[in-house]
């Protein structure tokens, strides 16, 4: 299926990007008459899909971070965050609830679980040196 | 942004959090949070989300953090006002909160 709309942005994985682009994904997602709690869904999604790749994708460097949102006809919402960054060696262990190999005193290792909570589908590829994709799919209650 | 404001009595502190609890806000908000219960030693904190707009799972870090803290000196950690649009969240984490 085609989508009737889409936007794509890349920035610096920089920790205060994680507002950024909260922001602006809800602005492009506004067009499509989210609920209130959908639109916090998302965001929530797109915050901790970002915050794995500024913690884990570039742990010592700057990278790029690419969002993608798409509006597909019937209220259809796809968002991808893609990483060139380390990528994850076993994705089925990394999105385990309470796993991180951040520092386990003050992150959850709940970014995924959210993520599938919080979204209807969400499916991760990976290879290690190269990078990751989260790809999160989730159908609006809207008339669209 | 987000932003921190304490009250404190005897061995009470209370620390008001609002505005967008993420990654990036929240370190800011654990160190301001962490240099109060230093100088306090408080036998309660209270984390307050009454003002606290939007919140991920770093929140979530911020909270069972400070509950170690809280745990280490035997001392009770409460989290009240939680806003509907964080619930969800802390449902997910089996955070209780009032």
């Amino acid at each position: 299926m085609k989508a009737y709309n889409l936007m794509k942005i890349s920035f610096y994985s920089r920790s205060v990007n994680e507002g950024f682009a909260r922001g602006a994904l809800a602005a492009f997602l506004a067009q499509a008459d989210p609920t209130v709690p959908e639109l916090a869904d998302m965001k929530t999604a797109v915050s901790e899909a970002v915050t794995n790749c500024i913690v884990h994708a570039y742990p010592q460097q700057v990278g790029l971070v690419y969002l993608t949102a798409a509006l597909y006809e019937g209220g259809g919402v796809k968002i991808t965050v893609t990483d060139r960054g380390v990528g994850i060696p076993d994705v089925e262990k990394a999105m385990q609830p309470m796993f991180t190999t951040g520092n386990p005193e003050e992150r959850a290792g709940l970014g995924f679980a959210v993520m599938q909570s919080f979204m209807d589908k969400v499916r991760v590829t990976s290879t290690p040196g190269k990078g990751t994709r989260v790809v999160m799919t989730k159908a609006l209650s809207t008339k669209q | 942004m987000a932003q921190v404001m304490f009250t404190s009595a005897d061995d009470l502190l209370a620390a008001y959090l609002s505005g967008e609890i993420d990654h990036h806000s929240a370190q800011m908000l654990r160190q301001q949070i962490d240099a109060e219960l230093s100088a306090r030693m408080p036998a309660r904190l209270i984390l307050d989300f009454g003002g606290v707009t939007f919140m991920d799972s770093s929140g979530i870090g911020l909270i069972l953090g400070r509950a170690r803290r809280m745990q280490a000196t035997e001392g009770q950690l409460v989290v009240q006002q939680a806003p509907e649009s964080i619930k969800k969240m802390l449902d997910l984490a089996h955070v209780e909160y009032q």
